[in-house]
Formats: structure tokens, sequence, C-alpha cells
């Protein structure tokens, strides 16, 4: 089965689009996360779309999208790690998951 | 070879000074000052073996060759533009007749004086490296004084030049825990500026004139050599100036003249020498009466070709000179502290150098020179040996009496005192007797009567003064408290035997240069060597018909001028001091002038510095700093970032994760509108 590539970036697009709007409108910092993660992935799903378009026009195979996508997950456990870390803290001073409720750092 | 002259006593100079910033602590007393006083002799010893090969060389074929030089050229020190408007100048030495003469005052008397700067700073017994920092200052000296002597072009001198008044500045201040000592150094320091202001305006000028002409030279060699295409030159003065026309030679010859006043303490620059009597006497001794304050006699000789094509300019020289030397001659009758008697007197002797100069007698005032810092060193040394029997007491008011425990100072300042004053056939004799001659029989010089006539007078308020500080300290009854009488004392070995040497050399120093006149009574034939030396680089004028009578007559009235300073002085302040108390009132009002140094001081407080304090002040210090830099750029910065930030801009930064993000967001999507549409 052969997608096109638009097809691939129409996904992409709406995946992106549906993160950052739960990044910038839900409060609940978990939630956050969890968008976050999806742009990521949303971005994934591009670069390994345009890997297959690029693939074999020049006789060899090129990986290069697939090692981004690598490198992205990868980027991304860590990131996570340290989110959910994040995450634990708000949890245990503040007792929410609210973002709003972590805003110290402000005049 | 030449560089090592200079070299020995930087490098030690160098050592000493490194050693008390990287090391802090102080080296050995021994070593400091044996490697010092030991550079000094080996640039003594180089500068005698340089001499050596000067003399040997081969006459040149011209008479105007002028190529009994020695050179030695290190690199080019700057080089800059090509063809007619190339600049360049070489880190050159330059050892001729002249440099000769000057680099056996400066390591020879220079070395005397180490070495009497040993025994003298003894009792300086602070630990904090005092003696290291006083003889890498001193070192420091004369190296700059050599580069000064040997330089081979103007932009060296110049650095020579400047290295001078820094080591001055330093010297001076030396003991500067005292307010008044370490303003007695910026003293000297800002009036020298002034001084080489003019002589830098005056090297540029040269410069600059030249490379019009096409012939671009700062090198003396070349400046002497295409002098010509510029010698004629004639330029208008502005309107201010009077809208004249001057000779572009005269205007520069005044420049450089400009520099000499102020390193050579003529009027109106003089003031700063007298306070400069606030460094050890050593200090005194070698810089402010035997080196640095000749430089600008010296620059004045080396230039001499340039004066010889300016006779305005030197007609400049000789009344500075003139009037310097009557004005400073008075002013040494009156003072009290007996190293001032002696700055003022240096003044009034310097002033017969230029007065020399002025006429046209580079010779003359070389000698002059040559003398005046074998005996003036003498002096120095020997007050400075009063100063420490004494604990540093040199109101002379309060001393007195001094002859009996302090034998062999008495008997070298005695000679000092005699040598000064022209009594023969001591060296000052011959040397300021050819100065008068020289007046004398200049019948070009516009009022050369009256000149003379003030050089004459000059010798006899000289004698005044001299032997009036010798009979108040030495003589009469001692005013110092009983305690003090009993440790009074001739200082040691290393104190005494420069002056032993220094003495013969002011009693005999004359040998060297004995004029000719003198000669010829002597059956000495050519004994006016140190003239013949110098001539083969220093302007020298066709001799004058001389008449013997007339020469008789001038010695004659010379000596009685001196004979009545002295006898005035025998009876004022030796024989009847009575009578000194009773004409006091009637002469108060010249006394008092006298000693407040004719308010020269207090008029320059008034008219020149307190103006430019105030307007430091008030203008760039309150006005400007404070004012624009303080309040505006740097508080005002701050105090407007602050503001803006407390009226507005404080709210972007709300602690709200999602609002940072929304512009992140928001500015990506303006990043793609931008380039996609």
């Amino acid at each position: 089965m052969n997608i096109p590539i638009d097809q691939v970036i129409a996904l992409s697009a709406m995946l992106f689009v549906i993160g950052s709007v739960g990044a910038l409108a839900r409060r609940n910092v978990l939630v956050m996360l969890m968008s976050i993660e999806l742009m990521l992935n949303a971005v994934n799903l591009a670069l390994v779309g345009f890997n297959r378009v690029w693939a074999g026009v020049e006789g060899a195979a090129r990986l290069d999208g697939q090692i981004f996508v690598v490198m992205i997950i990868a980027v991304a456990a860590a990131e996570l790690a340290v989110g959910l870390g994040i995450v634990l803290a708000l949890i245990r001073n503040r007792d929410s998951l609210n973002v709003d409720d972590a805003s110290l750092l402000r005049w | 070879m030449l560089r090592w002259i200079v070299f020995a006593p930087l490098l030690t100079s160098l050592l000493s000074g490194a050693g008390l910033v990287l090391v802090r602590r102080p080296m050995a007393r021994g070593l400091v000052v044996t490697l010092s006083c030991s550079s000094v002799l080996v640039s003594f010893v180089l500068s005698a073996i340089a001499f050596a090969r000067l003399v040997g060389l081969p006459e040149p074929e011209s008479p105007s060759g002028g190529s009994l030089i020695l050179v030695d050229t290190l690199y080019t020190w700057v080089g800059v533009g090509v063809g007619s408007s190339a600049f360049s100048a070489d880190l050159a030495f330059r050892f001729d007749a002249l440099s000769a003469v000057m680099c056996f005052v400066v390591t020879g008397v220079g070395f005397l004086i180490h070495v009497y700067a040993v025994g003298y700073m003894r009792s300086d017994t602070r630990e904090d490296g005092g003696l290291q920092r006083f003889f890498c200052y001193f070192n420091l000296f004369t190296a700059s004084m050599l580069v000064l002597v040997l330089a081979d072009n103007l932009l060296l001198m110049f650095l020579g030049w400047e290295g001078v008044g820094l080591c001055s500045y330093l010297l001076i201040g030396f003991w500067y825990s005292e307010t008044q000592n370490a303003y007695a150094g910026s003293k000297a320091f800002i009036v020298n500026r002034i001084g080489d202001f003019g002589f830098l305006v005056g090297i540029l000028l040269l410069f600059w004139s030249m490379a019009e002409a096409g012939t671009p030279a700062v090198s003396f060699r070349a400046i002497e050599a295409n002098f010509g295409s510029i010698a004629a030159q004639v330029v208008t003065l502005p309107m201010w100036l009077g809208g004249g026309e001057m000779g572009l030679p005269t205007l520069i010859a005044l420049c450089f003249f400009v520099g000499a006043i102020g390193k050579s303490a003529q009027l109106p620059l003089y003031v700063w020498l007298p306070d400069a009597m606030a460094g050890p006497t050593p200090v005194s001794a070698l810089i402010h009466a035997a080196t640095l304050v000749t430089a600008g006699v010296y620059m004045v000789v080396r230039m001499s070709f340039l004066y010889e094509a300016a006779p305005g300019a030197l007609v400049v020289v000789a009344w500075t000179g003139g009037a310097t030397a009557i004005f400073a001659g008075l002013l040494a009758t009156a003072q009290n502290d007996v190293k001032k008697v002696l700055a003022y007197s240096t003044v009034s002797q310097l002033g017969y150098m230029f007065l020399a100069a002025g006429c046209g007698a580079y010779t003359v005032a070389i000698f002059h020179l040559v003398t005046h810092a074998f005996f003036k060193a003498l002096l120095f040394m020997a007050l400075g040996a009063v100063i420490i029997a004494a604990h540093h007491e040199q109101d002379m008011r309060r001393l007195g009496g001094l002859r009996k425990r302090l034998k062999a100072t008495w008997w070298v300042t005695l000679i000092g005192v005699l040598a000064i004053s022209g009594a023969p056939p001591l060296s000052g004799f011959f040397s300021k007797d050819e100065i008068l001659a020289a007046v004398y029989f200049n019948q070009d010089l516009p009022g050369h009567a009256a000149l003379f006539q003030m050089g004459l007078l000059t010798g006899g308020l000289t004698a005044f003064s001299m032997f009036r500080m010798l009979f108040v300290t030495f003589h009469g009854e001692t005013r110092l408290p009983r305690a003090r009488r009993v440790e009074l004392h001739d200082p040691g070995d290393l104190m005494l035997w420069p002056m032993y040497i220094l003495a013969s050399l002011a009693v005999f120093g004359a040998v060297f240069g004995m004029p000719q006149f003198w000669g010829d009574r002597m059956q000495m034939l050519d004994s006016d060597s140190l003239g013949h030396f110098l001539a083969t680089v220093v302007a020298v004028r066709e001799p004058h018909e001389i008449d013997p009578i007339q020469v008789w007559q001038l010695v004659g009235l010379a000596l009685a001028v001196s004979i009545a300073g002295f006898g005035a002085a025998y009876v004022l302040y030796l024989s009847r001091p009575r009578l000194a108390d009773r004409l006091s009132p009637a002469f108060v009002w010249l006394r008092v002038a006298l000693e407040r140094k004719f308010w020269v001081d207090e008029v320059y407080d008034t008219l020149l510095v307190r103006p430019l304090v105030v307007f430091a002040d008030r203008i760039l210090y309150r006005g400007l700093d404070v004012g624009l830099v303080d309040r505006g750029l740097v508080e005002g910065s701050a105090k407007s970032v602050w503001v803006l930030a407390q009226r507005g801009l404080k709210h972007v930064q709300s602690g709200l994760v999602q609002a940072y993000l929304l512009v992140v967001v928001a500015g990506t999507l303006a990043l793609l509108a931008y380039w996609i549409g």
C-alpha cells in the first residue's frame, strides 16, 4: 500500500495542531505533556513520510529522516523523564496538577 | 656597543623594579647597591671606550663633512609611508663630540652621586624596599638621560626627554608619605608638560615643513644635511599673534626653546625646580643640578645649526637666560633653606648657559655645563652631608657653627662656593668668564651691553648668596639644640670620597676647556680642547678680534663684582651681624619681596592654577563627570530601564507557562507567514 505524501503531511499537520491546542489550552500538566508528545510525534510522522519520498532518488538508500526520528524519540524520552519529575515536585508542593498554580517565578 | 651604555643602567633598573613587583620582598641591600652603582660604572667605561674610538676615527675630507660620529642602529622603530611623505625613525644611538661630553658628565658625575647616595640613603631604614625603589628610579633616570644625549633622532630624544621627566617626578616625590613632597613631584611634572608640548610642536613643525620641502627627516644627520630646504621659508603668523611674518627656522627654534625652558627651569617655568628640593639630596645633586636640568641646554646646543639660522630665536634665548640668571640670583640671596639657595643658584647658572648659547657661544655653554655639574653636584653633596649630620634640619638659621665638627664637609663646601663664585683659578672662573666675554664681544646681539651687565651682576649675587650660605651654616655660633651637637660628625667614606673627587674636579675641571686666551698666557698650545672637540658637531662662529686689554678689564671687572658680593656677605653675616639687623628695617620691603619670591608662585596660583582647578572642579568634575557621565549616562540608563520595566515591561513575565508558550507559537506563526507569504 502506497500512501501519497500529501496525506501523510495532512495527518501530521492535524496531529500537530491538536497537540499545540492541547498544550496551550489545557491546564492539566500531564495533559500538556501528552500534547507535547503528540506534537513531537506529528513531526516524526512528517519526517518518516519525507524519508520515503527521498529514498532511492539517487540510487542509494537514504535514512536521514528515520535517523532523525530515532533521535527525537530518544530526546523526547529524556525530556519526559525530566518533565515527570517536575510534575511530581509540583504535586508534592502544590498538591495540584494545574500549571497556573506554578507561577511563582514572576514579577 | 653604544646600546650597552644605555642598557646597562636600564637593565639593572628593570631588574630591581621587577624584583619589587614580582617577588614583593626587598633584595639584599648589598646586591641592590652593587648592581646599580656598577651598572653606571660600566656605562662610564663604555663611554670612555666609545670616546677612544671616536677620537681614532679618520678626519673627514671636507671640514663640513661631519662624519666624526659613531652610530649604533638597533632597528627601525617607526617606519610608515613611501616617497616624499615617508616617515622613518630608527632606534639608533649616535656618539659624537657633544654626546661624548654629556655621557661623561652623566655617567661620571652620576656614578659619584650613586656612590654618595648609597651612604646617604643608609639613614632610610624602612624595610619596604625603599632603597631598592630608590635605586630602581635612579638607574632608570640615568638610562633615560643617556637615551636623551645619545639619541640619533628627535623622536628618540623626546623619549629620553619624557623619561627623565618621569623619573624626576618619581624621585622628587620619593618620600611620598608627606603630601607636600608628592605635590612637589606633581608640580614638576605638570610644569614640564607645558615645555614638552612646545618641544613636541617643534618636532612636528620641523618634520612637516621638511616633508613639504621634499626632504622628510627626523634624524639629526638628515635634518642638518637637508636643512637648507627650509632655511629661507617664511610663515605668516595668525592674527592673534600679531599677524606678522616670521622665518620658519625662528618659529621652530622658539618651539624647541619652550621645551628647553621647561626642562631647564628658565623664566617663566622655573617654579618647579625650587620645589623639587623635596626629594632626597642625591636626587637634587644628580637630577636638579648635574644632569636633567641641563637637557634644555644640551638640546639647544644639539640644534645649534637651527638656531644659527634663526637669529630672532637666539635673541629670545639670550634674554631669557640673562633675565633668569639675575632673577634667580636675586632670589637665592634671601632663601633660608640651604637646598633652596642651591636650587635658585642652579636656575641662575642655567640662565648663564642659555645666555652663552644665545650669544652663539654654544661650546662655552657646554663648558659651563660641565664645570657647573662638578661644583653644583659637589655643593649639593656637601649640604646633604650637613643635612644628614643635623638630622634633616635644612634651615640655615637653625644650623651655624658646623665648621669645627664637620671639617671635611666645610672644606669641600668652601671649594664649591669658591668655584661657583668664580674665584681664580677654579673651574667656575674660566667658564663664567668666557660666558661674560662671549656676551661682551657679541656686538650683533640687541642689548648686549645690558645683558653683559646683568651677567656681571649675577656673578656678584651668586658670590653673595653662596658665601652667605657658607657663613650662616658653618660659621658663627651653632644654633642647634644641645642634644644634637654631640652627634655632629662628618659623613662616612662612601659620602666623603665622591665629594673629594668632585672637589678636585671643581678645582681643576677647567683644564678640559681652558679658554685659548688663558692657554696663551700659560704657553699651552691648543688649550681649548673642549671647544675644538665640540666644534666637529656644534656650530661655531668666527672668533672676534679680541683685544687682550679688554679681556683683562673684563676679568678684573668680574672679579671685582664677585669680591664685592663676597665682601657684602662677609660683613653682613660674619663680621658684623648687628649691621644686618640695623639695616634690615630699611630694606624690609626688599627682604619680604625676596623671601616671598616676588609672589610668582602666588600669581601663578591666582592666574592659572586656581582658575584651572575651579574649571576642572565645577565644569569638568561636577558638570561633565558627575552630571553628564555619572548621573546622565550611568545612573540615567539604569534608571530609565527601571522605569520602563516598572511601568509595563514587567507584566510580560507573568509566571504562566502557557502565556509564554502562546508567544512562542505566535512567533512561529508570524515567521511562517513571513516566509510563505
